[in-house]
């Protein structure tokens, strides 16, 4: 009996260690989304979401041209970093115990170590040099690089997660192994594989050191993507900085916004991964 | 007697390992042919070298010759995707596509190909059904996720899928060793009833059920031959010793 009292013990002591640890955790991420709510939702109105920034001195105005050169700047990235990481991962997977294979995985996991500002600076060499200016398509370019290696590797783990039995199901009906990689192997991780590319949207959405020196940002609407484009975590930095209370006040609004932006996507992301079986 | 196909010095590696050993073997045409040996002894290694199979593992080599009516099967100009049409498989445990309905999985070595008619897809998924029984239990959910299919009735769909493509050889890997009793039986009647139009080639870990179903056996220790012929030869009557003892279970 008194054996039973000395386990109980131990286990209320271990539940309340676990229970605090979990506050510890989640009580920066708390405070961080109180805090900007409290500064960010005076914000955030109509003009807001249609308005470019006012001038100094001026009241008003909102973030709309960053918020759409985000979307841009993603949108382009994406071009760039998904079917990149795709292909690359189809390879690691389906051609496993090739030299090259263990070549470009360790490659990949250095690119996604590399700090994002090295990531900016490549690309500044790569474009924004030789095309003599600062450029959106720079600004992609440096968020594509990033996306890559979270896309590759995130699709490569659930690709080997698909059971070889169904690719030899599909090869024994004579099916090609091209066809049986895109339409038995890829589909059977296509769940997965959104849920890596929604994670590394995600990622680069927040992104504003590889674009300083890149995209640089836009106090106006940008028509081209060869110009440079304002993009909102930059709007961010840019207005956080500034001298100016009414910008302070927008920059809490974009801070507010990003951060629900990113909360959507990545509960997005859960939600298609709510179901690992295959299919 | 015609042979279906002929196996010629067939020899099988693994990196430095030799799994198949100078293995010759006539299979003849609609008869059923059991390969039958204790664990490891390359009997599904022999099975897959009839597919080609082994193409997918980088570290496979295969030497020697498969003669599949005419054609030798691992010749350059012979491409292992037309091979696999003519020489279809059923794998131990049942695999249906699990994002797939009945229907589709009967059609799928059609529409993965991308070369389904849509006019013959009815016709082919009822008559591929009924060929292995299993039209009346599922002819009124043929929409339903295959999954849904008990794992007799699944590996029956497996059977379906794989004649469904017309080859002219079934390869059975340990079909039924996954299977109660009762759905084995199934699968063993079935074997019976589609040798008329295939010849069928199983891997059996199951002496009474190599005996029950097959024609012919072959024995395989170590990754060789050790003794082929009559199925009835080789359980009353067989020539080697070797044969005798694992048959009549001293050892494997």
């Amino acid at each position: 009996m008194n054996g039973m009292r000395v386990r109980s013990l131990k286990n209320a002591g271990m539940m309340l260690l676990m229970g605090l640890a979990t506050f510890i955790v989640l009580t920066p991420l708390i405070m961080i989304f109180f805090h900007i709510v409290k500064m960010g939702a005076g914000s955030i109105n109509l003009d807001f979401f249609i308005q470019i920034p006012s001038p100094p001195g001026e009241s008003g105005g909102g973030m709309a041209n960053g918020m759409v050169g985000s979307v841009i700047l993603i949108l382009m990235a994406s071009v760039i970093g998904i079917p990149t990481g795709i292909f690359g991962a189809l390879y690691l997977s389906e051609y496993e115990g090739n030299r090259l294979a263990s070549v470009i995985r360790f490659c990949a996991d250095v690119l996604s170590g590399v700090p994002s500002i090295i990531t900016g600076l490549v690309a500044y060499t790569l474009i924004v040099v030789p095309m003599h200016g600062f450029s959106a398509i720079a600004g992609a370019v440096a968020l594509g690089l990033i996306m890559i290696p979270i896309v590759l590797r995130t699709t490569e783990e659930q690709l080997k997660m698909v059971p070889g039995t169904l690719r030899e199901a599909s090869l024994a009906l004579g099916v090609p192994f091209w066809r049986t990689t895109l339409q038995v192997t890829l589909r059977s991780g296509l769940k997965g594989i959104i849920t890596g590319i929604l994670l590394s949207i995600a990622r680069v959405a927040g992104e504003t050191a590889p674009l300083l020196f890149t995209s640089l940002g836009n106090h106006f609407w940008s028509k081209k993507i060869t110009e440079p484009m304002a993009a909102l975590p930059l709007q961010i930095f840019n207005f956080a900085i500034a001298p100016y209370e009414d910008w302070h006040r927008l920059a809490w609004g974009g801070a507010l916004v990003l951060v629900v932006v990113m909360f959507g996507v990545s509960l997005t992301a859960r939600w298609f991964n709510r179901d690992r079986s295959i299919g | 007697m015609t042979t279906k196909i002929k196996i010629e010095d067939l020899n099988v590696y693994f990196r430095e390992t030799h799994a198949v050993k100078n293995v010759s073997l006539d299979i003849p045409q609609n008869r059923v042919t059991a390969i039958i040996g204790p664990s490891g002894c390359g009997k599904s290694t022999i099975l897959r070298s009839i597919n080609r199979m082994h193409d997918m593992i980088p570290t496979a080599r295969v030497t020697g010759r498969i003669i599949l009516d005419s054609t030798d099967i691992y010749d350059r100009t012979s491409s292992p995707v037309l091979i696999r049409r003519r020489v279809g498989m059923v794998f131990q445990k049942p695999n249906p596509f699990p994002a797939m309905t009945i229907y589709d999985n009967v059609i799928a070595g059609y529409k993965l190909s991308g070369r389904l008619n849509r006019a013959d897809a009815d016709e082919i998924v009822e008559s591929s059904l009924k060929r292995v029984a299993l039209w009346d239990e599922v002819k009124d959910r043929l929409r339903r996720n295959a999954m849904d299919l008990s794992g007799g009735q699944q590996q029956r769909l497996c059977i379906a899928r794989t004649i469904a493509v017309k080859p002219d050889v079934i390869l059975m890997d340990e079909p039924a060793s996954a299977l109660d009793p009762l759905s084995t039986l199934k699968i063993e009647e079935l074997i019976e009833e589609l040798k008329d139009k295939y010849t069928i080639v199983i891997v059996t870990h199951n002496m009474q059920q190599a005996a029950r179903v097959s024609d012919n056996t072959a024995f395989f220790y170590l990754g060789e031959l050790v003794e082929a012929g009559g199925t009835r030869k080789i359980f009353t009557n067989p020539e080697k010793k070797q044969t005798e003892d694992y048959i009549t279970g001293r050892f494997g």
